[in-house]
């Protein structure tokens, strides 16, 4: 490499460090400084022990287990119709499955209470468990893009369409070989899909702020308003999440390699 | 009394006729293996047997019922694929016990026909292990004890050993058949590989594009092939051409040497063939057709020694054993090569 490839490939380095790590650093840094002239924990504690924050971070961390089952039963039995009856739609498929990284979630949110508003045939912003419902159903289609395209790497591991076949000669009918020949052989993909789809949940603003639901997202929001040093150590402990889930993501994908793919 | 009968089975894909008038008839315990080239629809045939494929016109039935309407899984038929095809995340009892557990077997029940199962195969110790900790060869057979536990009416195996190497090849077509026999299943056996159909078939149906050729015991096959396709499938095959002389009383000449065949023959010219093994170098007692020949190469092969000579400009190969006190003649060497007229074979079609 020349001198000059060298020099732009550390200027570029530094560049990202000053713009992503050094706030990361400065965040940290003052949500320790909540007690005077020492570095504490202090903020950390009042905000775990905040009972809002409990009850925020509890709600979003359920959405996030139902969004994630819906996920799987949405995308698993997608994905795997399409390699095997309909390889020709994959295409038409993953772009749909895309949509929702173009279409912001605002348009969503207006189309949702347009719709189901309590005035309309279906009203199901009407009552609380409705509401929940419907902002389930939008996360799993903000997390569709990342889920689906999980599971469809998962699924060009195996040979679908002969294991099917060999699962229906044995008598296995399409729930069987969904739930035991296709699913467990792609656990790996199907996890790092759901750790994905945890991290986006869990941060989430737009949807849960518009439909009204305590979400921890728009808890997150309002403490930065209104406190000094703790929305800073609820960003932190924020950004730990996201980041043990890609870990969890690496260590799923690792683990898996050398225990069934290997031949 | 057949036991799977294939009646005017037809199929297109599309504007494509894969398979064509399709009719066979396998009795119970019956090994018949479908030969033919790539693409002549074989595994068509097999997987519309097996439910995978809806024939566009035909019946299926298995022991008297039609099964064309039936889902795969409800057919009761065993399948073994070329690419193995086991569970990956089940060990191999899990696989082999797959069937019976879908049927709804008890735990007990179940044990005791993987174990059954796996010592018919030669495997007994390995059923903790999953597919990846194996050989081919081993997942073949765990794929073949997983088709055959849950006893099926039929047992379909797609070409299983064209992913082994030859030696684990030979010696796993005969456990095959030995298992085959042992639990008296009728069996149909897909392979492109003449020398497999030959040696482990009760009869072998031979196919090009989509028509089945000819069906018949290997050993009427090979030495009786009733069409130009068959004869130049299955196994070496000198042809000649020859003059008809006298039709109706068989007499031909070939490269000037005057023959009469067994059976009367018609037209201006008739195409004969004849196994290298059928021509004698040299003259022997009951070989009628004596034709002077030029040797152009000699392969020395073991105990068996393969001529390659022209007989009348027309190349042709013979086998002959090798004999200590008799070298083979040496290339360019003017021979007499006979045969016996019985052993010509007639190509029509
Ligand atoms: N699903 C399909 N759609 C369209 N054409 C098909 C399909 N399956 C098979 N064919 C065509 O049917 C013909 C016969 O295929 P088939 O797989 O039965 O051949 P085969 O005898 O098993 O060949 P091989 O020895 O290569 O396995 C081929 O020309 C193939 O292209
Ligand atoms: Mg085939």
């Amino acid at each position: 490499m020349s001198l000059w490839g060298r020099l732009t490939g550390w200027i570029v380095l530094i560049f990202g460090l000053t713009y992503f790590a050094l706030p990361l650093l400065g965040l940290t840094e003052f949500s320790l400084k909540a007690r005077r002239g020492v570095y504490s924990l202090d903020a950390y504690a009042k905000v775990i022990a905040d009972p809002e924050f409990q009850a925020t971070f509890g709600y979003s961390v359920m959405m996030a287990l139902v969004t994630i089952a819906l996920g799987i039963l949405i995308v698993v039995p997608t994905a795997f119709w399409v390699r095997l009856k309909m390889p020709w739609a994959r295409p038409y498929v993953e772009f749909i499955t895309l949509m929702p990284l173009v279409i912001p979630a605002i348009v969503i949110v207006f189309g949702y209470i347009r719709l189901y508003n309590t005035s309309s045939w279906l009203p199901l912003t009407g009552s609380i468990m409705g509401t929940n419902l419907l902002l389930a159903f939008g996360y799993t289609i903000l997390a569709l893009p990342y889920m689906y395209r999980a599971v469809d790497t998962g699924l060009r591991t195996i040979d679908v369409a002969t294991l099917t076949e060999a699962a229906q000669s044995l008598g296995a009918g399409w729930v069987t070989i969904l739930g035991r020949v296709i699913l467990p052989n792609v656990i790996p993909a199907v996890l790092s899909g759901a750790f994905l789809t945890f991290a986006i949940v869990i941060g989430e603003f737009t949807l849960a702020a518009l439909l009204d639901r305590p979400a921890f997202g728009p808890y997150l929001q309002r403490i930065g308003a209104n406190k000094p040093y703790e929305p800073f150590a609820l960003a932190v402990i924020a950004f730990g999440i996201t980041w043990a889930c890609m870990g969890l993501i690496q260590l799923v994908t690792r683990f898996s390699k050398h225990s069934k793919v290997a031949r | 009394m057949a036991f799977l009968e294939l009646s005017h089975l037809e199929k297109s894909f599309g504007s494509n006729r894969v398979v064509k008038d399709f009719n066979l008839d396998v009795g119970q315990g019956e090994f018949i293996s479908l030969l033919g080239p790539s693409g002549c629809g074989k595994t068509t045939v097999l997987r519309m047997v097996a439910g995978f494929e809806t024939p566009s016109s035909g019946a299926i039935r298995i022991g008297g019922t039609d099964v064309v309407g039936k889902r795969p899984n409800q057919r009761n038929i065993g399948m073994v694929f070329q690419a193995y095809a086991l569970f990956p995340n089940m060990t191999v009892a899990e696989n082999v016990g797959f069937g019976l557990k879908i049927k709804g077997a008890g735990r007990d029940e179940i044990s005791a026909r993987v174990t059954e199962m796996l010592r018919l195969i030669g495997l007994p110790d390995l059923g903790a292990r999953y597919p990846f900790q194996l050989s081919g060869g081993q997942q073949q057979r765990v794929a073949l004890a997983r088709a055959l536990a849950p006893k099926p009416q039929v047992l379909l195996l797609d070409e299983p050993l064209s992913a082994l190497d030859a030696k684990v090849r030979v010696s796993l077509r005969n456990e095959i058949r030995e298992i085959q026999r042992e639990l008296g299943i009728t069996t149909i056996f897909v392979t492109h590989d003449q020398e497999e159909a030959l040696s482990i078939s009760d009869r072998i149906v031979v196919m090009n594009g989509g028509i089945a050729d000819q069906v018949g015991p290997p050993f009427e096959i090979y030495n009786r092939p009733t069409t130009r396709f068959v004869a130049n499938f299955v196994g070496q095959l000198n042809a000649f051409t020859a003059t008809v002389e006298d039709g109706a009383a068989g007499r031909v000449r070939l490269g000037g040497v005057p023959v009469t065949l067994p059976a009367p023959v018609s037209g201006g010219s008739v195409d004969l063939a004849a196994r290298p093994e059928a021509l004698y170098l040299g003259r022997r007692e009951g070989n009628d057709v004596i034709l002077p020949a030029t040797v152009r190469d000699v392969h020395f092969l073991g105990s068996v020694i393969r001529i390659g000579a022209n007989v009348a400009g027309m190349p042709v190969a013979l086998d002959t054993f090798n004999r200590a006190d008799q070298p083979p003649p040496a290339p360019g060497a003017a021979v007499e090569l006979s045969l016996s007229s019985r052993d010509l074979i007639v190509l029509g079609g």
